[in-house]
């Protein structure tokens, strides 16, 4: 660690008037793994996309190695050697590992045509160096989510950066992948690579880095060592309060069955999955990512066609081909693709709160909506979930990634299901919005709903469930109940240590 | 309410919040119809003006259908075509009966159900094939585009075909107060349409599909149905613009009845502010981007510009108008 390499000078970022960056004055030296922690629109994403070009500062200088910079768009920021490795990734599907390497810094032979020996050799070079074994032929639709980090990565250090910058990289791998990452970040700052690393996960922030930056409502609010700061120290200081107990205490299940699934089979993804969800009980669904619990899921859904299983509502048959006939049938779906297929960017808070429920706002046979009954229950879910938005009519795209969640839980609860499957429900979200989710998922269980809960993390499925199912490959490995959910457990199941054993 | 929130700094902080993007066709009409007026003193005669309505409100029409479809992420192309097509069908029965001594009034209705049938089940026929076939909308209609018009050509012979009744040509030219019955149509579509839109569930969902099918689907709409039923509608609608216009001549051309349509309403779709994307969209922007079509074209035959000429400008307007709409968004 020598030497400053990037330092801001009061640096404010406004939108329309509304500052969401505040005066901030920070020093980020060579050489370090720099944590920056914060609640969701404390001003880390706003802080990051100053530093790689995407928005220009509203005030404040820049100095980078010590001479006054402007960044005014992406390209300056790559040529100075800042590298942005986003939460989504910006790869194109369809071509190759290689190709995505190389992409707009393509090599050419002579004669203008690709040179892609070259650039196949680099690429195997550069993964090489990297530790991690990808054939660089592969195509990007190919590989796993922890596969693609590693390529977006690659084509980082493939520009020589000096800087990166990782936002939130953690949130979809496993803790297998976590380690091999967290190595791989050591390896590279070894070698003299600077890291900015964004995360919500303060245990892997106090692991990995070598100080950490603590931001709130867009203002700086600390800088320390790590050695010198605790996680419990770290998430008062990012909420500004004493933090309670994160998870609140299990209720107890009725007796009464809700729902039942009987021997659930999608060829090649998920096969003979059984269970029971009793009247306010949360089952977890716990497993590695690809495990086929998502699957399980979409299949309850009628989104995807199952050859056989069967599902029983109150001991009934019920018949779902669609999500149409499972929201019917009262059984809701909290999506884990937030973008994708959870929420409407560019419909307002109140339009996609009510999306699934619309049917109940409409009066007379014109379906007309009742837009003030639409309205009070979009305020009821604001407050029951503290949202934060401009207005009743701001546009999703304008929130910020826990508020658009809190938006979607509130599009599925709002039908008042009596099955509510929520398909990591916390992802991408900070502390104080985890902690409202898990206070309203309990809530609504002690209210008799009956819950199933997919999460990638093992504190919220040991936290949260009264059951657990372990899954592996599309298949359940074992059930888990009281003090037997624990991590151990979990793991040994989900990884398929014990068999051959048992 | 919004306002006092930020901070007022009075009307700059207003200026700066107004929605340009949502009311720019509206805009573009004013200064259009500004420009027009000094540039001509035959402008602003009434007869000019309602005279422009008319012409524009067979577009127009069909353009209400269009934005839906375009809402939905789709587009149609086979509306010119089926302008001539159902109305060739139409006046071909029509005819029949009456020189079958069906009577002029059974022969309108004849003629005119079986233009609004053929409409309807040539909307739920492109519509099927996007939703069921799984087709592009794009690929769907530029074949029924071709279809339609070969089979007008073909029941009609190549030819124009005159209807006998005099009673069917009354309703084109007759007048409601100060405008001819299209235009009132126009209105009164429009006025449902933006019912439709905005206020009840359907339109929602149609917006709601346009904007991502995946996320529509998983929250319980029925996607296909909602796209069915946007295809159809326009079928009707064209059907019933397909009316109106062979009223107005008292007769249809096989070869010429519709050609362009399909652009000139797209067009006023996209000058009305619905982007081609889809996701959203506006009626009475779609009513006012028509509008301003005919109002260039009214202007340019004013200024004795050459006919030949008023596509070039009618296409550059049409990529000025997607421009804004890009640099705003």
């Amino acid at each position: 660690m020598s030497g400053v390499l990037l330092s801001t000078v009061g640096i404010g970022k406004e939108f329309s008037s509304v500052p969401v960056l505040a005066n901030v004055t920070i020093e980020i030296l060579s050489g370090e793994i720099l944590g920056i922690i914060g609640e969701n629109g404390a001003g880390k994403s706003t802080l990051m996309k100053i530093l790689s070009g995407v928005y220009t500062p509203s005030s404040g200088s820049l100095f980078f190695e010590g001479k006054p910079v402007v960044i005014n768009e992406p390209l300056d920021a790559k040529r100075l050697g800042i590298s942005l490795i986003p939460q989504e990734f910006n790869l194109i599907k369809e071509l190759t590992v290689y190709d995505n390497v190389f992409l707009g810094s393509e090599l050419r032979a002579r004669g203008g045509l690709l040179d892609t020996r070259a650039m196949k050799r680099r690429t195997t070079e550069l993964l090489a160096e990297l530790g991690v074994e990808i054939p660089p032929e592969e195509k990007i639709e190919n590989l796993s989510t922890a596969q693609k980090q590693m390529v977006e990565i690659c084509k980082a250090v493939s520009l020589e950066a000096k800087l990166l910058i990782m936002d939130e990289p953690t949130t979809v791998l496993t803790p297998y992948e976590i380690d091999i990452l967290f190595k791989l970040m050591r390896r590279l700052k070894a070698s003299g690579t600077t890291i900015i690393y964004i995360s919500h996960k303060l245990k892997e922030v106090k692991a990995i880095c070598d100080r950490v930056m603590i931001l709130r409502d867009g203002e700086l609010v600390d800088t320390r060592p790590i050695a010198d700061i605790t996680i419990t120290e770290m998430a008062q200081r990012m909420v500004g309060r004493e933090l309670s107990q994160v998870f609140p205490e299990k209720n107890p299940p009725e007796a009464e069955v809700v729902i039942e699934v009987r021997g659930l089979t999608v060829p090649g993804l998920i096969e003979d999955i059984s269970f029971q969800v009793r009247r306010g009980e949360i089952l977890g669904l716990a497993g590695l990512v690809g495990a086929g619990r998502t699957e399980v899921a979409e299949t309850i859904m009628g989104i995807r066609k199952r050859t056989s299983g069967e599902i029983l509502l109150h001991g009934k048959p019920a018949r779902i081909a669609n999500p149409r006939d499972a929201v019917r049938s009262s059984i809701n779906y909290l999506s884990e693709d937030r973008q994708g297929t959870g929420i409407l960017t560019s419909f307002s808070v109140v339009q996609n709160a009510t999306l699934v429920s619309l049917e109940s706002y409409c009066r007379s046979i014109l379906d007309l909506i009742d837009r003030r009954a639409e309205r009070e229950a979009t305020l009821g879910h604001m407050k029951r979930f503290s949202i934060k938005a401009r207005s009743l009519e701001t546009r999703l795209e304008f929130l910020s990634g826990g508020n658009q969640q809190k938006v979607s839980l509130a599009k599925t609860i709002d039908p008042g299901p009596s099955v509510l499957i929520a398909d990591e429900p916390t992802r991408g979200v900070d502390v104080s919005a985890k902690q409202e989710i898990y206070r309203l998922l309990s809530a609504l269980a002690r209210e008799g709903l009956a819950c199933i809960l997919i999460s990638s993390e093992q504190e919220e499925i040991i936290g949260m469930c009264n059951r657990v199912i372990v899954m592996k490959e599309g298949r359940a490995m074992g059930t888990l109940e009281g003090a037997g959910i624990n991590e151990e457990e979990i793991m040994f199941l989900a990884t398929g240590a014990g068999e051959g054993v048992r | 309410m919004e306002g006092a929130t930020a901070g007022g700094t009075g009307v700059s902080a207003l200026l700066k919040r107004f929605d340009y993007q949502k009311y720019s066709s509206f805009i573009a009409l004013i200064v259009l119809f500004a420009i027009s007026a000094a540039l001509s003193p035959f402008f602003l005669r009434p007869g000019n003006l309602v005279n422009i309505l008319t012409q524009v409100s067979y577009t127009a029409m069909i353009g209400l259908g269009q934005a839906f479809v375009i809402i939905t992420a789709g587009i149609d192309l086979s509306v010119g075509s089926l302008v001539a097509f159902n109305s060739t069908v139409g006046l071909i029965l029509l005819n029949a009966v009456m020189s079958g001594n069906g009577g002029e009034g059974l022969a309108l209705v004849v003629g005119i159900g079986a233009t609004l049938a053929i409409g309807f089940v040539s909307g739920l026929f492109n519509g099927f094939l996007v939703t069921r076939g799984k087709l592009a909308p794009f690929i769907v209609t530029l074949g029924t585009m071709a279809v339609f018009r070969s089979l007008a050509l073909f029941i009609g012979d190549a030819g124009e075909i005159t209807s006998q009744s005099q009673t069917f040509a009354a309703i084109g030219l007759a007048n409601i107060l100060i405008f001819p019955v299209p235009v009132w149509v126009m209105l009164l579509l429009a006025a449902v349409m933006d019912i439709i839109l905005n206020r009840t569930r359907y339109g929602r969902y149609l917006s709601a599909v346009g904007s991502n099918s995946r996320v529509a689907l998983f929250a319980a709409i029925n996607v296909n149905r909602v796209k069915l039923v946007a295809y159809t509608i326009t079928g009707v609608i064209v059907s019933i613009s397909a009316i109106l216009l062979a009223t107005r001549f008292n007769a249809v051309s096989t070869s010429n009845t519709g050609v362009g349509y399909e652009l000139d309403s797209i067009a006023a779709v996209i000058i009305g502010g619905t982007p081609i994307t889809g996701g959203r969209g506006s009626i009475w922007g779609t009513i006012v981007g028509a509008i301003v079509l005919g109002i260039i074209n009214n202007m340019l035959n004013l200024l004795s510009v050459s006919p030949y000429l008023q596509g070039t400008v009618k296409g550059l307007v049409i990529i000025g108008a997607v421009y804004i709409q890009r640099q705003r968004a």
